[in-house]
């Protein structure tokens, strides 16, 4: 009865199963609703929505199944942000047209034109010199960021070079994907935890009270124990700024979900790759920056590290001194992995990238060599392989 | 049975299909809702209209769920074992009944409250899913099943601190309470306090939803603290005075504390008003 309605939820996003159908046919059937649609709607809603998030795309989807609409495209339209399209948009440059890049004065004016110039691409679908650019090639060619270019306002860096096709469907699963990631996530970071037992005598032992209590001829003999503690200790690097920004929410999900699991957690910020400098607060533009020699003499041998980041840079970044976006750097960054990887035998990179655009990106390759192909996609596999291996 | 709104509490339509879909098809019933919409409140006034017992389980951080099933009290029994204590070969007498025991083998049809279950371990919902569903357990103990001769019914609030596994979701109805508009909170006021100045209802309704308006708040009054404040505002002729002559550069509304309930945002508020003050100033 109901499955044109289950259908089109489906097609909206919503998380429904063949359960919350059953459910509403039962709904019915027993008589909660009758002849009222806006009681039905309150019903439908109640029994096939878990989550208030979802409400609007079920309005949406209701309202469409309602008055008969097929068309669920544009309702789904609506619901990706515009900066979304916007970004999606670019990346239909190819490497050429990035290469013609002019440079533009201004931020405010970059801004004006970026938008103009938008517009005019979306009539014509023609790329060209007069797209709006990052200020420039950089000394490294077509991988090159310009500092000038990068942050247009609130829009992040624009230049993703593994994707070139905009998939629609990209949008949808990000959408949903995003929801369900948190909980995956932290589920996976659990492996992490290794309990060993240390501090003070609070648990009550079991164990070793009966074998006590037997020694003792019978007479009860209490033995308390060190409560569980996690003794798993995380050094946790994250990758700020340029090609990740895409990826931000989802490590800030990740990040979040670590804070709650692990006793001693350490976090730094980079940016794209490991340099003589990190910094603790995402301001990171501001002054106070942490020389990596020394936070790899604070932290022992028995930290764990996590490195999260999507490794796509330019190549010199890691190779060549010098090679940095932002400073000049006088070691490349290829020297401050190897270090790092020195100083903590356990370690491991989460590449939120699909791992099948690695062997396409020149800098990944570099780094899985430097790290000794410990890089791990940040899926739920990804992420089960990755604590499996640092937890050795 | 239906589920009406009653004498203290006011519930929208949205909400008595919620409940009675979830009552008459016998599921769980997940609310989320900001804090102080009455999510609590609402098990209380069900199990009132449906004139049946209330169960309450909260939910603390360190929570398990075994322990709303049942506990066993080992250590008792060893040391009562050591002492001779009568009774102590039948290890039902050590056997503490949690919460859904206590509602499964009700003679009555009781409502249960699982309180705020974000609050304990993520995987706590998880190890609840086949006593909901089949509203039964085992006892290992004993080797008895507790089963639910009666489904209770059973309501369940979060606050949005943690996600809900699916599974979970999946077994449960959900709904979400809004925060009332204006009408709806007028009639809020008016089951709590029937005799009560309508004057004063309608400036302090004016201050609290332009309070809830300004930007940047942290912790948004809502319907409980309105009701705190009118209780205070009423017993205090001065508040009152001070309400119907307020000042607009004045930072805070009287008995403001009953509202904001954190050092940033009175500090927020009295910037505004500060900055509304030089505005002032400078028109002159």
């Amino acid at each position: 009865m109901f499955i044109g309605l289950f259908e089109t939820l489906k097609r909206a996003g919503v998380p429904v199963s063949l359960r919350e159908l059953l459910d509403l046919h039962a709904a019915v059937e027993r008589g909660v609703v009758f002849a009222d649609m806006e009681a039905f709607y309150q019903v439908a809603r109640t029994v096939m929505v878990k989550d208030e998030r979802y409400f609007d795309r079920f309005d949406q989807a209701f309202a469409a199944w309602v008055t008969g609409i097929e068309d669920m495209d544009a309702a789904i339209e609506a619901l990706i942000p515009e900066d979304w399209l916007r970004r999606e948009f670019e990346k239909q440059l190819s490497d050429e047209e990035k290469a013609q890049i002019k440079s533009l004065g201004g931020l405010e004016q970059l801004i004006d034109t970026f938008k103009k110039r938008l517009q005019e691409q979306q009539k014509r679908h023609a790329g060209g010199n007069k797209w709006v650019g990052t200020g420039g090639t950089s000394p490294f060619g077509a991988y090159g960021y310009n500092p000038e270019g990068i942050r247009i306002g609130q829009e992040g860096s624009r230049h993703r070079r593994a994707v070139k096709v905009w998939d629609e469907r990209r949008f949808r699963d990000y959408d949903d994907n995003l929801e369900l990631g948190t909980r995956n996530i932290k589920m996976a970071l659990r492996r992490l935890r290794k309990f060993a037992r240390q501090g003070a005598a609070e648990e009550f032992d079991v164990g070793s009270t009966i074998r006590e209590t037997a020694k003792n001829a019978g007479l009860l003999n209490i033995q308390m124990r060190p409560e569980r503690h996690n003794a798993v200790k995380i050094l946790l690097f994250l990758d700020v700024g340029g090609s990740m920004d895409d990826h931000i929410r989802i490590c800030e999900e990740l990040f979040s979900a670590a804070r709650s699991e692990f006793k001693h957690l350490e976090h730094y910020y980079f940016h794209n790759c490991l340099y003589e400098g990190v910094w603790r607060n995402n301001a990171r533009r501001g002054s106070e920056r942490i020389p990596t020699m020394e936070v790899l003499h604070t932290y022992g041998a028995d930290y764990q590290v996590v490195i999260v980041g999507d490794a796509a840079m330019s190549p010199y970044e890691i190779t060549h001194s010098g090679g940095s976006v932002e400073h000049f750097n006088d070691e490349p960054g290829g020297v401050w992995l190897k270090r790092l990887a020195e100083a903590f035998p356990h370690l491991a990179w989460l590449n939120p990238m699909p791992p099948r655009s690695w062997e396409y990106t020149y800098s990944t390759q570099l780094i899985k060599e430097i790290i000794a192909d410990r890089m791990y996609p940040m899926t739920m596999e990804g992420l089960e392989t990755a604590m499996r291996q640092l937890a050795k | 049975m239906a589920f009406e709104s009653t004498s203290s509490y006011i519930a929208t339509d949205a909400l008595k299909q919620a409940v009675n879909a979830a009552v008459l098809l016998e599921r769980p019933l997940l609310i989320k809702g900001e804090p102080g919409t009455g999510k609590t409140l609402l098990a209380e006034e069900l199990a009132e209209s449906l004139g049946t017992r209330l169960i309450t389980w909260h939910i603390k951080s360190s929570t398990k769920a075994a322990q709303g099933l049942y506990e066993y009290d080992a250590v008792s029994r060893l040391r009562d074992s050591q002492l001779g204590v009568e009774g102590v070969e039948n290890v039902a007498n050590y056997i503490k009944p949690g919460k859904l025991w206590e509602a499964f083998t009700a003679s009555e049809r009781v409502v249960l409250l699982i309180d705020e279950i974000d609050k304990a371990d993520i995987e706590f919902p998880n190890d609840l899913l086949q006593e909901l569903d089949r509203m039964e357990f085992h006892v290992y103990e004993t080797g008895e099943t507790i089963r639910a001769e009666q489904r209770p019914i059973i309501v369940i609030t979060s606050n949005n601190e943690k996600e809900l596994p699916d599974a979970f979701l999946r077994r449960c109805f959900f709904h979400y309470i809004e925060f009332p508009d204006r009408e709806t909170m007028q009639a809020i006021i008016d089951v709590h306090f029937p005799d009560i100045a309508p004057r004063l209802v309608s400036e302090a309704l004016e201050v609290f939803f332009e309070l809830r308006s300004s930007p940047g708040l942290k912790k948004k009054p809502s319907t409980s603290e309105l009701v705190d404040w009118l209780i205070l505002l009423m017993s205090d002729e001065l508040a009152q005075e001070a309400l119907y002559h307020r000042d607009p550069v004045k930072a805070l509304p009287p008995m403001a504390g009953a509202l904001v309930k954190n050092e940033q945002d009175t500090q927020l508020l009295e910037r505004l008003a500060f900055m509304l003050r030089r505005q002032k100033g400078t028109g002159r």
